[in-house]
C-alpha cells in the first residue's frame, strides 16, 4: 500500500506487526479499563451514600 | 485532561507513521528495529509509572497526604500494563535479532521482577479488609520495590548482559541519527502524555472512593 | 521527634535495609548475575569446567569455518586479550557474522573447544541507515558491533 514491501518489514513482519499491535492494544486497554473503573466507582460510591442516607433516616 | 489525550494521539500518530514508514532501516537489524518505537516507550513508562507510584505512596505514608494513596492506586495497573508491553514487544524483538524469545539476562529478569512487584502492590492493597491499611501496606511495598528501578536501568552497565545499553537514555549524544530519533522521541512524549491522561481518569475515581464521606463527594456524585 | 519525622525515618530505614540486603546479595552473586563469561575468564580458568555456562565475545575475523553440507560451524570468540574456539551445530541467528558480538551457551569440551548448544547474537545500542554504515566503514573508523 504505502510502498512495496512495507507490510513485509524486510521479512520480519511476523515480529514487527504483532509487537505494534500488542502495544496499541495495551493503550486501548488502559483507556477502556480507566473508563470501566470510573463507572464502577460511581456505582459503588452512590450505593454507599444511599446506604448511609437510609441509616440516617 | 482531554487535551492530554489529543496531544498524545497526535504524537503517537506522527511517531508511528514516521517511524514505521519514513525512517530508514537499520544497517544490521533491517526493519526489525522498528519495534523500538513501541518497546522503548513502554519500557520507559514502566519505570516512570513505578517511580510515580512509589513516590506518591511515600508522600502519603510519610506526610499523611492522602491523595498520594489515590495516585499510587491509579498508577499501579497502568504501569503493570506498560511493563507487560515492554516484555512482550521485547521478546518479539529478541527472537529474530538475538535468536531467542527469552533469556535470564539481568535487564529482562529485573523487568520481570518489576511486573511481579506491580502485581504484589495491587494484590496487597486488596488483601486487607480495611482499605486504609491496604493503602499503607501497598505504599510500603511500592517504596521497598523501588530499589529495582535503578537495577533495571543500570543492569546493562553493571553486568555482562545480552540486552544492550541505552541509545537515548544515556550521558552523551543519542546513538541514532535524526531520521530515526525524532519519531522515537515523539513516541516517548506521546506515551508520557497518554500516561498523564489515563492517570487523571483513574485518580478521580480513586479520590471519590476514599473521600466518599465528604459532602463535596455527595454533591459531585448526585450531579 | 515529630510523628512525621519518625514515619520518614521508619520508611527510610526499611528502604535502606532492603536496599542493603539486595546490594549484598548482588555483590555476593555478581558472577552468577552476569549473563556470560568473557574469553579471558575462560582462558584463565575462571569458568566452570564440568558445568554448562555462557561465553560472550566477538567473532574473530576469518575464523568462521563450515564444511559444505554440514550444519556444524567452527569459529573463534575473542575479547582482544584471549581467544576461545567454539563448535556449534544448529541454526545461527540472523545477526551472526564475523566481528559480531556473540553469546554461546554450552560446555567446555575436550582439547579446549567450547561445544555450544545455543548461539545468540548481541548488538550494541547504535542504530544507523545502511548508507551511513557503508560510509563509516569506508573511512575505516567503524569498529565492529559489540
Amino acid at each position: 500500500m504505502i510502498r512495496a514491501g512495507f507490510w513485509a518489514m524486510g521479512g520480519y513482519a511476523r515480529f514487527v506487526w504483532p509487537s505494534i499491535g500488542f502495544a496499541l492494544s495495551v493503550l486501548v486497554w488502559n483507556v477502556w479499563s480507566a473508563l470501566r473503573h470510573q463507572a464502577r466507582t460511581l456505582v459503588r460510591v452512590r450505593r454507599a451514600l444511599q446506604m448511609a442516607r437510609s441509616e440516617e433516616s | 485532561m482531554p487535551w492530554f489525550f489529543v496531544v498524545a494521539a497526535g504524537m503517537i500518530g506522527y511517531g508511528l507513521v514516521d517511524g514505521l514508514v519514513f525512517a530508514p532501516p537499520d544497517y544490521q537489524q533491517g526493519d526489525a528495529f522498528r519495534i523500538i518505537y513501541v518497546h522503548a516507550p513502554s519500557a520507559w513508562l514502566s519505570l516512570f509509572s513505578y517511580s510515580t507510584m512509589a513516590f506518591a505512596g511515600a508522600v502519603a505514608l510519610i506526610w499523611r497526604i492522602k491523595v498520594g494513596y489515590a495516585v499510587a492506586a491509579a498508577a499501579a495497573p497502568i504501569g503493570a500494563s506498560f511493563t507487560l508491553a515492554a516484555l512482550v514487544t521485547g521478546s518479539l524483538w529478541g527472537r529474530p535479532m538475538w535468536g531467542t524469545y527469552w533469556a535470564w539476562d539481568p535487564r529482562l529478569t529485573s523487568e520481570l521482577i518489576l511486573l511481579f512487584l506491580y502485581f504484589g502492590v495491587i494484590s496487597l492493597r486488596q488483601a486487607f479488609e480495611d482499605p486504609a491499611r491496604g493503602d499503607r501496606a501497598s505504599a510500603l511495598l511500592g517504596i521497598v520495590g523501588f530499589v529495582n528501578v535503578p537495577i533495571v536501568h543500570f543492569s546493562v552497565y553493571w553486568w555482562n548482559s545480552l540486552h544492550q545499553g541505552g541509545t537515548v537514555m544515556r550521558l552523551g549524544k543519542p546513538e541514532m541519527p535524526g531520521s530515526m530519533l525524532w519519531p522515537l522521541l515523539a513516541m516517548l512524549c506521546g506515551f508520557m502524555f497518554f500516561f498523564g491522561a489515563v492517570l487523571c481518569m483513574r485518580v478521580r475515581g480513586e479520590i471519590l472512593l476514599r473521600e466518599r464521606q465528604a459532602t463535596w463527594v455527595r454533591e459531585a456524585v448526585q450531579a | 521527634m515529630t510523628p512525621r519525622r519518625k514515619r520518614l525515618l521508619v520508611v527510610l530505614g526499611i528502604f535502606g535495609g532492603v536496599s542493603a540486603a539486595v546490594a549484598l546479595a548482588v555483590v555476593a552473586g555478581r558472577q552468577n548475575i552476569s549473563f556470560y563469561y568473557v574469553p579471558s575468564q575462560v582462558a584463565l580458568g575462571k569458568a566452570p569446567i564440568d558445568k554448562q555456562f555462557r561465553i560472550g565475545g566477538l567473532v574473530m575475523q576469518g575464523s568462521v569455518r563450515r564444511k559444505p553440507g554440514d550444519l556444524t560451524v567452527h569459529f573463534v570468540l575473542t575479547d582482544y586479550a584471549h581467544q576461545v574456539p567454539v563448535k556449534y551445530t544448529g541454526v545461527l541467528p540472523d545477526l551472526f557474522r564475523e566481528g559480531q558480538g556473540i553469546i554461546a551457551h554450552g560446555q567446555m569440551g575436550p582439547n579446549g573447544v567450547f561445544v555450544a548448544d545455543q548461539v545468540l547474537a548481541k548488538h550494541d545500542s547504535k542504530y544507523m541507515p545502511p548508507a551511513m554504515a557503508a560510509a563509516l566503514k569506508k573511512n575505516a573508523r567503524f569498529k565492529p558491533t559489540t
